[in-house]
This record gives structure tokens, C-alpha cells and sequence, in this order.
């Protein structure tokens, strides 16, 4: 569904990403792993459109269709969510609200009438389930007062709304304690689907251990650097990112 | 099958479609009705001022207080205090009297010239008493006249007067005699005497002891005419627990030239009586480069001068070239309430200075000011509010928040607060805050497959809920409609 050949790009004119090569098949588990500063929150900006972070060189395709040529709302109606690493407060809009702009965003899109108010308000109650989020919390204003572990689960309730075709997890596991990382794992999980697919970017195994990725790339200085299997994440876990830094330098 | 469609259609319209329809974003009441209009030639004079005095029949009394308003006017100059950059206006090239040629108060719905019903239908304005479902009673005025006054008859049944000012000095003289520029002295300032000696209509309400005005008040006020000006006066009365509610609308044609609308508001609110008054301000704001657009200059005042009196201005400010108004409340009374909720949101070359006066003069009486400003294009938006606290106010209380939310780098959010406390028991709190609308809430939104023209409405919504939650039913749908619609084009 997504393939990424050769893309370059950065931000303020300083090129962060030197040439990723990616591709994701439906039903795939992806974990992108790598130090700090090698460009994985990059790689989840530059693949949902945002607008600090240009192109330079490369194609993204998603389902065929050229990604790079699309507004960030188009690539979300086209299935692409990011769970944001920081996810922002909007003070006096509500959950409910904003969810309803978004969801009817997508159904113009497609064509679609707007959905009915008790068909929208049987939805959210569906899918907050999922993440064991609480009615006053889809009452209240977009993030603002949330908790860590309420603005990630917030999240992945948002991704369940939307049903995206490919999930960006940015990060999801920082700032979790043990339970809310469980919660919000477990919500991943049960919307998992052999048609969707699931970028997990993270600094560590421990979300892996709940989300079991099928892939596991390390990114460093704007690269993919070694893809492997899962047991790689357990590597990395044990001995640090100092020995792929090492591999990779000493081979220039 | 039918009746389910329809079912939808409605539910499509009442369920906030607000985000999604306002995807037109032109001035949408810029039309010009073509009626047969009375208009006396431009200029101002002693002669003008009896011309219209005469032609509304006018008794000596009032007459006297027109002349004497505008004598003292020809010793003002327009004040320039304002951090507004006002052009020239000049006094003579505007005519003071504008009337659609029709009967005068027509008692019936058919005696309104069609023309006329249709003018305030295309404006979504219901005439037709029929239409109770608005649970409204409107008051229209086009240029310099009442044109109907709808559910007069049943609100009399309570007592309540509400009618045109002009109908209200025929047949209530001695009330408006009492009332009339009791809040607001032709003194005031320049603009109020110019209102004085030239205000041709607007409305007259009047609630008696104990009741509770069982619907919205409202009145809808429309320029039509051109190189007209409008000098409306309103005057609320509300007598001992008394209640009433009361909505002020506004629009005009979009025409090259400025015009001026000068008007004034007063309020009297008596004994534990309550009076809620809400605007939705949308004249014609100019064109993108700030060609045309109304002059709004405005002084209303509400008197809390009954002990435990309640006045409550809200206020959401959309429309006009320049905006210059402070509706405030005068707290005499012990244990009165004043309230001044706002939102004001100025685009392209628009210019708002606006703000309240809180006087505390009664013992523990409290004011709260919450005021939003939001401002996008090449605008000037500015926050002016005085909170006076007179010597003898012991335990009185005043919070003021005043927040800004810029959208543009080349706009301009200013507050100018004076505070002037004399009494050490009394406590005035004061909170400010500037923000730009941010990148990352608009592409969160958008990552969210929201537009970002609709992911402004909606964060400008959100920053102005406050305020809007305070505005009846029947204008928050609309008025949430108008931010989006003001700021069309003004981000990205």
C-alpha cells in the first residue's frame, strides 16, 4: 500500500531524511526504531503533509496515488492517520464536535451524507469502548486537561473513528505508565485487520511487546540502516543503538 | 419513506451543519431592496431637525430636546481618542431621514408593502406572526422607520410594551418622557448628541412590575438607502422583577461609500429586575480593501438602579468598517450585577475599538468582563474598558478577562484597561492573554481530514465559546455561522 523510494527532506532548508526506502503491505506491522534525532518523527510528518517539512527529492505512493501531491486532510480521507507524539490542545472544542467535523469531512469525500446525530453518537460510544475512554472525556474540549496516558488514548479512539487503511503510531508509548500503555495496546491491537497497516515509530522494545511488529527497521542520520525481524527490537533493547551507530560510521 | 427524508433534511440543518455550509463566505445580506423611498435632501440644520420632529408628529417637549441636542453638538468634535484611524466624516453630505413610502404602522400584515416582507424574509427575519415558531417578536426597522412590530397584541396582554419609539412617544409620552435620556444625556458624547437631535426610530420596550417576558425581544435593524445615515434609539425599561430578554440584529447593502450609523441604547433596570440584551452586529464590513463599510458608532448604557438589578450585555461584533462602542452598565443600585460578554472579530481593513464601562456605585455590587477578540487580515481590534469603583462601593467586585487570538502577522490586538478603584474593600481582578492561532492545532485538524477553513471555525469557535454560550438559542447557531464566515480566507 505505501511505498517510499528514495525520499529526501527536512525542515528550515536543513535535510533531515537521506533517502528512505519503505514499503508496507496491508496487514503488515512495521516498528521504526533508531537514536534520537535520526528522523523518525520526520518520516511521520513528511508522510501526513506537514506543512514546516519539504520534499527534496523521492516519490511516497500510497495505493498508487503520488501521496507528496496531497493536502494533509486528502491523505487522511485516503486512510492515513498519525497518532501525534504530542497530541495539541483546542480549548472549547469538544471531542464530540471535532470527531463530527472530521468524520463528515471524510464522508464528503466519498460522496457520503453526513451522518445522522444518533448514528454518530451510537459510534463514538462504539468505538470509545475500544480504549475505555469515558463519556465525560468525549465530552470535553479536545486534549485540554488530559492526561498523558488520556491524550494517547484519545488518540487511538480518534483512529478508531476513522478506521484509517495505514496507522502511524508516533511515539505512542512515551509518557505512559504500564496500564495506559497496556490500554492503549491493547486498542491497536483489536482494531488490527488484514487490510490495515501499522507504523510504529519508538524509541523502545517495551511497546513491542504488545504491538508484535512483523518488520523492525533501525533509522539513523536520515536512513534505514538494517531491517530485520522482531528479535532485532529485543537486540536493540539489550545492547543500545551504539553498535549500529558504530557499523554504519565505520563503513563511510 | 417521505417523511423520514424530510425528517433528515431537518436534522441535516439543525445539527450544527454551521462548519460545513458556510463554505460561501461573501457578505451574504449585501442586496439593496428597490422600494420607493422618502428621503430628505443631505445636510444638517435647525430646519432638518424640526423636518423631523414635524413629519413624526413629534410633541413640543420633544421636539425642545432635539434642538437643544443639537445645538450643544455644534460645540463637540468628533472624539479621536479611539485607536481608530477615522477618516473625515462629513456631517453635511448625509441625509437624516430615510422612509420606505408606505402607511405608517401598519396594524396588519397586509398593509406591509410586499416589497418590504420580502426585504426582511430574504434576511430570514419572520414578519409573519404565523411563524410562531421562532418564539420571537421582532421589531424591523429599514432606514428611519419601524416597519412592523409583530406579537403586540399578546404581549400587551402582560403588559409589556413593545413597539417603535416613535409609536411609543404617541401613545405612552409620559414613560418615554421619564426614560428618555435618563442613561444616556444628549451630553454624553458626540455621537449621542447627534442621535439626540436626529434619531428617527428604533425600539421601545417596557416591562411591568413582576413580569417575566415570556419571549425573546428583538429588533432587527436593516439600512437600505443610500448616503443615508441611521440614528435608531432604543430604550428598555424594566420595572421592579421584571425580566426580559432582548436581541438586536444588523445588516446593510454593500455599497462603495461609508455610511454612518449612530445609535443609542439605554437601559433601566429597577428593583431585583433583570435585563438581558444580546447583539449580533454584522453591517456590511467593506470590501477586501477596505472600500465602504459602515461607520458604527454607538453608546449604550444600561442603569442597574434598583437594588440586586441585573443587566447583561452580550455581544458578537462581526460587521462594520469601524466599530466604535462600550455598552456599559452604571451599577447604582446595592447588590447589582453587570455582565459584558464579547466577541469581536475584525478581518481585512476593519477597525474595532470596543469594550465596556463598569461603574460601581451601589455597595457589593460585581461586574464580570469577558471579552474575546480575534482578529485576522490587515485589522486593528482593541479592548477599551474602565472599571470604576466610587468611594462609598464597599465590597464590590470586578473580574475582567480579556483575551486575543491573532490569525494574521499583519493585524493589530491592543487592550486598554482603565481601572479606578476608590473604595479599599472592593476587589478588581484583571487577566490578559494574546495568542495566534497555531500551526500545529491547524494541521492537527487537518491531519484529521478537517479543511483548514473549517478547522478556524472551529478553533475560533472554541476560543469564543464563552462568550456565545451566553447568546439565546436562536442566535448561536447564527452567530457561530458568522465567525467562520468573517474569517473566510483569512488563514493559509
Amino acid at each position: 500500500m505505501l511505498d517510499i523510494k528514495n525520499l529526501h527532506a527536512g525542515i528550515e532548508g536543513k535535510e533531515i531524511l537521506k533517502g528512505i526506502n519503505l514499503t508496507v503491505r496491508p496487514g503488515e506491522v512495521h516498528a521504526i526504531m533508531g537514536p534520537n534525532g535520526s528522523g523518525k518523527s520526520t518520516l511521520s510528518a513528511v508522510l501526513t503533509g506537514h506543512p514546516a517539512y519539504k520534499v527534496t527529492e523521492g516519490e511516497v505512493t500510497f495505493y498508487g496515488k503520488n501521496l507528496l501531491e496531497m493536502s494533509p486532510e486528502d491523505r487522511s480521507h485516503e486512510g492515513i492517520f498519525l497518532s501525534f507524539q504530542y497530541p495539541v490542545e483546542i480549548p472549547g472544542v469538544s471531542m464530540v464536535n471535532f470527531m463530527r467535523a472530521a468524520l463528515n469531512a471524510k464522508r464528503k469525500y466519498y460522496n457520503q451524507e453526513p451522518l445522522s446525530a444518533s448514528d454518530f453518537l451510537k459510534l463514538m460510544r462504539e468505538k470509545r469502548a475500544i480504549v475505555q475512554l469515558d463519556n465525560k472525556l468525549a465530552s470535553r474540549s479536545v486534549n485540554e486537561g488530559f492526561s498523558g496516558g488520556e491524550k494517547k488514548r484519545n488518540e487511538i479512539f480518534q483512529m478508531a473513528v476513522l478506521e484509517p487503511r495505514l496507522s502511524i503510531l508516533d511515539e505512542t508509548d512515551s509518557g505512559l505508565d504500564i496500564d495506559a500503555l497496556r490500554i492503549v495496546a491493547e486498542g491497536v491491537n483489536k482494531l488490527k485487520t488484514d487490510n490495515n497497516a501499522t507504523i510504529v515509530i519508538t524509541h523502545y522494545q517495551r511497546l513491542l511487546d504488545y504491538i508484535k511488529p512483523d518488520v523492525v527497521h533501525v533509522l539513523y542520520k536520515g536512513r534505514i540502516v538494517k531491517t530485520a525481524g522482531p528479535e532485532l527490537a529485543l537486540e536493540l533493547e539489550e545492547r543500545g543503538y551504539d553498535w549500529i551507530k558504530e557499523e554504519v560510521d565505520n563503513a563511510k | 419513506m417521505e417523511e423520514r427524508k424530510s425528517e433528515n433534511n431537518k436534522k441535516k440543518e439543525t445539527d450544527e451543519d454551521i462548519i460545513k455550509d458556510a463554505t460561501g463566505g461573501e457578505y451574504k445580506y449585501g442586496f439593496v431592496t428597490d422600494i420607493d423611498t422618502h428621503i430628505i435632501p443631505v445636510g444638517l440644520n435647525e430646519d432638518v431637525v424640526r423636518y423631523i420632529s414635524q413629519t413624526k408628529g413629534e410633541p413640543e417637549w420633544l421636539l425642545e430636546f432635539r434642538l437643544k441636542a443639537y445645538r450643544h453638538w455644534l460645540t463637540l468634535d468628533m472624539p479621536r481618542w479611539a485607536h481608530l484611524d477615522i477618516p473625515e466624516i462629513d456631517f453635511q453630505s448625509i441625509s437624516y431621514y430615510a422612509a420606505p413610502k408606505t402607511k405608517a404602522a401598519p396594524g396588519s400584515m397586509d398593509e406591509v408593502d410586499p416589497e418590504l416582507r420580502r426585504t426582511f424574509d430574504k434576511l430570514g427575519i419572520p414578519l409573519e406572526e404565523q411563524m410562531r415558531l421562532s418564539g420571537v417578536a421582532v421589531d424591523a426597522v429599514m432606514d428611519s422607520v419601524s416597519v412592523k412590530t409583530t406579537y403586540r397584541d399578546k404581549l400587551a396582554e402582560l403588559g409589556v410594551i413593545f413597539c417603535s419609539i416613535s409609536e411609543a412617544v404617541k401613545d405612552y409620552p409620559d414613560l418615554v418622557r421619564k426614560y428618555l435620556g435618563s442613561v444616556v444625556s444628549y451630553r454624553d458624547n458626540f455621537f449621542a448628541a447627534l442621535n439626540s437631535a436626529v434619531f428617527s426610530d428604533g425600539s421601545f420596550v417596557y416591562i411591568p412590575k413582576g413580569v417575566r417576558c415570556p419571549m425573546e425581544l428583538s429588533t432587527y435593524f436593516r439600512i437600505n438607502a443610500a448616503n443615508t445615515g441611521q440614528f435608531e434609539r432604543t430604550l428598555i425599561v424594566a420595572d421592579d422583577d421584571a425580566y426580559v430578554s432582548y436581541l438586536e440584529g444588523c445588516t446593510a447593502p454593500m455599497r462603495d461609500e461609508n455610511q454612518l450609523h449612530a445609535a443609542i441604547v439605554e437601559i433601566v433596570v429597577e428593583d431585583r429586575a433583570e435585563v438581558k440584551y444580546s447583539t449580533v452586529q454584522n453591517w456590511y464590513p467593506g470590501d477586501k480593501d477596505g472600500n465602504g463599510g459602515i461607520y458604527n458608532f454607538v453608546t449604550k448604557r444600561g442603569l442597574c438602579r434598583g437594588d440586586f438589578s441585573k443587566l447583561s450585555w452580550t455581544q458578537v461584533e462581526t460587521g462594520s468598517a469601524i466599530t466604535w462602542k462600550y455598552p456599559s452598565c452604571v451599577l447604582q443600585g446595592d447588590n447589582s450585577i453587570g455582565e459584558f460578554y464579547s466577541v469581536a472579530v475584525t478581518n481585512n481593513h476593519q477597525q474595532a475599538d470596543t469594550g465596556t464601562k463598569m461603574i460601581h456605585i451601589g455597595k457589593n455590587s460585581r461586574s464580570t468582563i469577558v471579552s474575546k477578540g480575534i482578529s485576522a487580515g490587515f485589522s486593528q481590534n482593541s479592548y477599551r474598558g474602565a472599571v470604576k469603583i466610587a468611594k462609598n462601593a464597599s465590597g464590590c467586585r470586578n473580574y475582567t478577562q480579556c483575551d486575543s487570538l491573532l490569525l494574521s502577522d499583519t493585524c493589530g490586538a491592543h487592550t486598554f484597561p482603565y481601572i479606578d478603584v476608590q473604595n479599599e474593600s472592593s476587589v478588581v481582578e484583571h487577566e490578559a492573554t494574546t495568542s495566534k492561532i497555531n500551526e500545529d492545532q491547524l494541521f492537527y485538524c487537518n491531519q484529521r481530514g478537517i479543511p483548514t477553513e473549517d478547522a478556524v471555525g472551529l478553533i475560533v469557535n472554541g476560543y469564543a465559546k464563552e462568550v456565545m454560550s451566553k447568546l439565546p438559542m436562536e442566535f448561536a447557531v447564527e452567530a457561530q455561522k458568522l465567525l467562520q464566515i468573517s474569517l473566510e480566507g483569512s488563514v493559509g
